[in-house]
């Protein structure tokens, strides 16, 4: 939801960054305030998932040039963990498995580590077992997820139905959510979606990375971005995502370089 | 004789100085199996790198330290012990320093099942363990398993009757409590037709000075016989743990086997299976070491006969400047058509000085088999320690959790809780020690 006197959470300008030495973004700039919801669209490599994993503080990424500010603090100088403690969460494109490692025992330490530094406090297994079943619900995912090891052996939906239901778990002010209607079938989409519909208030904001329209047929975003070659090109409405279905990306990208030619 | 040679032989002397005290078994042919053994000692030499078999595993250290065997036993308390017990494990038989232990066991004779010291177990099963007790293991070729032959005396014995299915597991404790003292722990396992049982071979110490351990343990599985097998070597800091291990999984009969090796400085674990038709294992290990130990599995399992089925997973995690030796070979005889085997060794370094030398060997003579095997080494995924610290676990934490989780993909195998969890806890406490 846009109210224009809602507060900045995210605001990123001229951000620059390589990986392994190749550019990847080239002066991207993106505001967000409380309440909204915001999609990133555009065709494979034009640097969405490396925005999102700079975002989340991925270190294989460097970052050469402008700012990324998170409530008024440099997002940038703070490490991976310390990112998520201030409440921006990153759902994966490809959740890893840690075979070993018990679901709720995963679950548990991660949430109990984010309360304690938020000053709050921490849940013991019982008290956390009745917490993270409340949360299941919302995704429809059955007690049994809770005994086995973290993703193994999900199915592309389970463990997209497992990052959301962390993200239910952490209450982060910032959510990227990278891809995750990749892999998903109908159903699960449809579920996967409702449970973020859920989550989205007007204190918290979501970025949905996504290379399709359809996810946003379930998550209605409050402004469409077009991403191309690290830039964000084009923003628009809701109805920008459905001209993006039915004409491709092409167009933005002549549009584009016809606006920049003209400014020139 | 060269120098070293000379080294050798007197060591080997040294060694089976303390062999003619044993007092002759009413067995004759026990007593012909030690003299051999003690031939077989005389004839071998202890080995070194140039060794094909010992070529990453330094053992010189070994030879130029002394051991004698123990000369008198150190009565202990239960309480001295209740530590390493294993609750769901009421069958118990003690060894200290080798020697058994009677006020520390609970034998069974009783539910069908004996578990006993050889010595009692003579009367009722003399003819039943002949085909096997110092048979299976091969230790003509062996200094080691030759050495505990000649000295075959304590042993624990457990005999499974047919088609009795044992439900309670039976720990062999051995615990080591004496320095510069070397101890020849024997087993021997026999699983009569149709018979199941659980079995926890554990190895422990109560001090931290050198001490030598030299085990065999012989697992005969007649048809249709089921044996878990789990093995805890967690030695102290100083000892020298060498083992063979050989089992004779007969037509049908299931073999599975969980080994975690956490202690002494140098370890060596021979593990050899050999598999009759359709008869299966599982052979799964964990080596988790630190700071200058060197742990060093040799397995080998032999398809010997057609549909035979084989699973093994391997892992070490290698921390300090500590080495890693897995060498599993794999025999596919030609006979043995229809083999079904997977075998897969993974290792983690968490320091640049760790080191691990692995060789998969697959050597196969018949045509129509299905057998995969692979080896990977390397450092914690950056991908996977980058997942954990976005949601909000400190880098230190993250590792900790994958190095725990690559380690605890082998203990999850064991069937008892108490001891899965006893293990997890140690693997705990060993890779956040070392991060």
């Amino acid at each position: 939801m846009i109210h224009q006197d809602s507060k900045v959470l995210l605001e990123v300008s001229g951000l620059c960054a390589n990986v392994n030495g190749t550019e990847i973004l080239k002066g991207l700039n993106l505001t967000v305030r409380s309440g909204e919801i915001h999609a990133i669209m555009g065709p494979n490599g034009s640097g969405k998932s490396t925005f999102s994993k700079i975002l989340a503080g991925h270190s294989a990424y460097e970052v050469t040039g402008g700012t990324v500010m998170f409530e008024g603090q440099d997002l940038l100088e703070l490490a991976p963990e310390e990112r998520a403690r201030a409440g921006v969460f990153l759902a994966f494109q490809y959740p890893i498995e840690i075979p070993g490692v018990g679901n709720s025992q995963f679950l548990r330490l991660t949430y109990n580590t984010v309360q304690t530094h938020r000053g709050k406090e921490e849940l013991d297994p019982l008290e956390f077992d009745d917490f993270v079943r409340e949360k299941m619900k919302l995704l429809e995912m059955s007690p049994d997820f809770l005994e086995r090891s973290v993703n193994e052996g999900f199915s592309g939906g389970e463990k997209k139905r497992n990052e959301i239901l962390q993200m239910a778990m952490l209450d982060p002010r910032l959510a990227i959510l990278d891809e995750t209607d990749s892999g998903l079938d109908i159903d699960a989409l449809r579920v996967v979606a409702g449970g973020v519909n859920q989550l989205a208030n007007k204190d918290n904001a979501i970025v949905l990375v996504t290379h399709y329209q359809r996810l946003l047929n379930y998550i209605v975003p409050d402004y469409v971005h077009v991403m191309e070659a690290g830039r964000i090109i084009k923003t628009g409405g809701k109805e920008l995502a459905l001209e993006l279905e039915s004409r491709g990306y092409d167009w933005v990208g002549v549009e584009h370089k016809a606006a920049m030619g003209a400014q020139a | 004789m060269s120098a070293s040679a000379t080294v050798n032989a007197s060591y080997l002397e040294n060694l089976l100085a303390g062999q003619p005290h044993l007092p002759a078994s009413p067995l004759a042919w026990l007593n012909a199996l030690r003299a051999e053994a003690v031939d077989r000692v005389g004839a071998l030499t202890v080995p070194t790198l140039r060794d094909e078999e010992w070529r990453f595993t330094d053992i010189s250290m070994l030879t130029k330290m002394s051991f004698h065997p123990v000369r008198t036993t150190i009565s202990l308390q239960v309480a001295d012990i209740e530590r390493f017990y294993i609750e769901e494990a009421t069958t118990r038989l003690v060894f200290v320093d080798g020697v058994y232990a009677p006020q520390l066991s609970s034998a069974a004779t009783d539910h069908g099942i004996s578990v006993l010291n050889l010595e009692a177990g003579f009367a009722a099963h003399a003819a039943a363990i002949e085909p096997y007790l110092g048979r299976l293991t091969e230790f003509h070729n062996n200094v080691f398993a030759a050495l505990n032959t000649a000295f075959l005396h304590d042993t624990a014995l457990i005999v499974v009757p047919r088609d009795i299915s044992v439900k309670v597991p039976v720990h062999l404790l051995f615990i080591a409590t004496q320095k510069d003292v070397v101890s020849y722990p024997r087993c021997l396992i026999l699983a009569e037709s149709g018979s199941a049982v659980t079995v926890i071979e554990d190895y422990v110490s109560l001090q931290e000075d050198a001490y030598f351990t030299n085990a065999v343990t012989e697992i005969a599985l007649v048809d249709n016989a089921r044996v878990n097998h789990i093995r805890v070597q967690r030695e102290g800091a100083k000892a020298f743990h060498i083992a063979n291990c050989a089992v004779s999984v007969a037509r049908a009969s299931n073999y599975q086997s969980v080994s975690v090796a956490f202690g002494a400085r140098i370890s060596r674990y021979n593990l050899n299976v050999k598999l009759a038709e359709g008869a299966e294992c599982a052979v799964d290990g964990l080596a988790l070491i630190s700071g200058r130990q060197l742990a060093d599995t040799h397995t080998c399992i032999d398809h010997a006969k057609p549909q035979a089925i084989s699973n093994q997973m391997h892992k070490c995690i290698v921390g300090g400047s500590a080495h890693a030796v897995f060498n599993g070979k794999v025999m596919v005889r030609q006979d043995a058509q229809r083999t079904d085997s997977k075998q897969s060794n993974r290792n983690l370094l968490l320091t640049s000085k760790a080191h691990v030398d692995t060789k998969p060997q697959l050597e196969i003579f018949a045509d129509d088999v299905k057998c995969t095997h692979g080896a990977t080494i390397g450092q914690l995924d950056d991908e996977e320690v980058f997942y954990l610290q976005s949601r909000g676990l400190s880098d230190t934490a993250a590792r900790n959790m994958l190095t725990y989780a690559f380690g605890a993909e082998i203990i999850e195998r064991i069937p008892i809780s108490s001891l899965k969890y006893q293990l997890e806890q140690t693997v705990l406490e060993q890779t956040s020690a070392q991060l």
